[in-house]
C-alpha cells in the first residue's frame, strides 16, 4: 500500500487515518503539499490550455541569460508557422512585452512587484487577457531567478532552462533544483566562447547529468542566429506531440514534479473551461 | 525559497484540517521536507511562529521530518543515497536514476485537541 500518495485514504477508511493518540488527541493524516494551492490552480490553467490544444512552455534562467532574444529570434523563423503568444513576468517595466509586441505577437506583462517568481494565480490572470482559440504556442518567459521559478507549477507542459556561456559551467551544480525541473538545456551566448577560457560546455553538460536529467542539452546563440535549428526541430516536435494528446484527450506535466504535486494530483478537481470566459 | 509564504499555505491547511474536526486547538503539525523541495527546514521552522500567531494552531509544535535523498538505479536496479547536485547511483555510478525520496514537502498528518 502506497505510503506517500494518500490513495489508500477513503472515505470508507478515513476514521482509520484518524485516530485518538494516547493523550486524546486526534491525529488526522493530510498528506497534501505545502504548495497545494497553487498546485491546484496550476492545474486549472493545464486544463484551459489542453481544452485548446496550446502548448505552454515555460522558460526560465538567471537575469539577462537571452529568454527574450531567444523569443525575438523564434518569433522572427516561426510567426508564419505557428500562432504565438507571450506572458513575460519581471518585476518591473513592460520592456520585454514591448519587445515581443513590435513582432506583431500578442504578449501580456505581469509585473509582480517584488515577487521573484511567477506563480499559477499570475499566470491565471494573465490568460484573462489572452485568447487562446487563436494560440498555438504559448511562451511562459519567467522572472529571471535560478532559484525560486522551478517550484511554482504555472500549468505549463514543460521547462525550458537557459544558461549562458558567462555564467560559468558549474551553475547546474550549484543550482540542482532548477536544472533538475529542466526538459531542455540551453546553453546561449554561443557566440561568446571564443573570448571565454572558463566555460567548457561539456563539463556543464556532465553537471546536468549528475542530476540525473536526461534533457537534450542544446547550444546556441540567438544574436548570431547560430545552432537555433535544433532548438526550432524541438518546438515543432513538442508542438506536433501536444496537439496529438489534445486529440486523445491527454495532459503533460514537466519531467520533474515534486512528490507534493504527485501526492495532490490525487485530488485535483477536474474542471472545464469554457472559451468564454476569456 | 519564500519559506513565510509557504508557512502561511500550510497554517491555511491546519486551519482548514481543524475547522472540519471542529478542533479547539492544534497540537502538532507534522511536515515532511527533502533536501530538494526548494524549503530550507530551518527557515520553515523560524516562520512558523510568525505564520500561525492568531490562528488555532499558534501553540502548535512544528515537527520536521527531513527526508533522505535515495535514488533507484534503472540501469543496475540498487536503491543508494545520493547527494542533491550528485544523483548517480552509489553502487554503479550510472546517471539513469529515479529519485525516490528527496524532494518532498508534504504536510503529512495534524494532532488536534477537540
Amino acid at each position: 500500500m502506497c505510503e506517500t500518495c494518500g490513495c489508500n485514504i477513503t472515505p470508507g477508511n478515513e476514521h482509520l487515518a484518524r485516530q485518538k493518540n494516547d493523550q486524546g488527541q486526534d491525529a488526522v493524516t493530510v498528506l497534501k503539499s505545502l504548495l497545494s494551492a497553487n498546485d491546484q490552480q496550476a492545474a486549472h490553467n493545464r486544463a484551459h490550455f489542453d481544452e485548446h490544444g496550446v502548448l505552454a512552455l515555460n522558460l526560465m534562467s538567471s537575469p539577462g541569460a537571452g529568454k527574450t532574444l531567444l523569443l525575438e529570434a523564434t518569433i522572427t523563423e516561426l510567426k508564419r508557422e505557428f500562432r504565438i503568444a507571450v506572458i513575460e513576468g519581471d518585476l518591473e517595466t513592460e520592456n520585454d512585452a514591448a519587445r515581443i509586441r513590435a513582432h506583431g505577437v500578442p504578449a501580456v506583462q505581469i509585473t509582480t512587484g517584488t515577487a521573484c517568481h511567477l506563480d499559477a494565480h499570475m499566470v491565471h490572470g494573465a490568460l484573462h487577457h489572452t485568447d487562446l482559440a487563436d494560440v498555438d504556442i504559448l511562451f511562459i518567459e519567467n522572472v529571471g531567478n535560478l532559484v525560486c521559478p522551478a517550484s511554482f507549477d504555472l500549468g505549463q507542459h514543460r521547462n525550458v532552462t537557459l544558461l549562458s556561456v558567462t555564467e560559468g559551467d558549474d551553475k547546474p551544480a550549484k543550482y540542482p533544483v532548477m536544472f533538475r525541473a529542466a526538459d531542455l538545456v540551453l546553453f546561449t551566448k554561443t557566440d561568446l566562447l571564443p573570448v571565454l577560457d572558463d566555460f567548457d560546455p561539456a563539463r556543464a553538460e556532465r553537471c546536468v547529468r549528475d542530476l540525473a536529467n536526461p534533457a537534450p542539452v542544446l547550444r546556441l546563440s540567438a544574436k548570431k542566429r547560430d545552432g537555433l535549428a535544433a532548438w526550432f526541430d524541438w518546438l515543432r516536435a513538442e508542438r506536433a506531440a501536444q496537439r496529438e494528446r489534445a486529440r486523445r484527450g491527454q495532459t503533460l506535466r514537466p519531467a520533474v514534479q515534486p512528490d507534493g504535486a504527485r501526492v495532490h494530483a490525487q485530488d485535483a478537481p477536474r474542471l472545464r473551461y469554457h472559451s468564454s470566459a476569456l | 525559497m519564500h519559506e513565510l509564504s509557504v508557512c502561511q499555505a500550510l497554517i491555511g491547511q491546519v486551519v482548514n484540517v481543524a475547522r472540519e474536526h471542529q478542533a479547539t486547538a492544534v497540537k502538532t503539525v507534522n511536515v515532511r521536507i527533502g533536501p530538494l523541495s526548494g524549503v530550507e527546514p530551518d527557515l520553515l521552522a523560524q516562520a512558523f511562529p510568525l505564520a500561525a500567531a492568531g490562528t488555532v494552531a499558534e501553540a502548535a509544535q512544528l515537527m520536521i521530518e527531513s527526508l533522505p535523498i535515495r535514488v533507484h538505479c534503472d540501469k543496475c536496479g540498487a536503491e543508494t543515497a545520493a547527494a542533491a547536485n550528485r544523483l548517480v547511483c552509489g553502487a554503479c555510478g550510472d546517471w539513469h536514476t529515479r529519485l525516490v525520496s528527496g524532494d518532498e514537502m508534504l504536510l503529512a498528518s495534524v494532532e488536534l485537541a477537540t
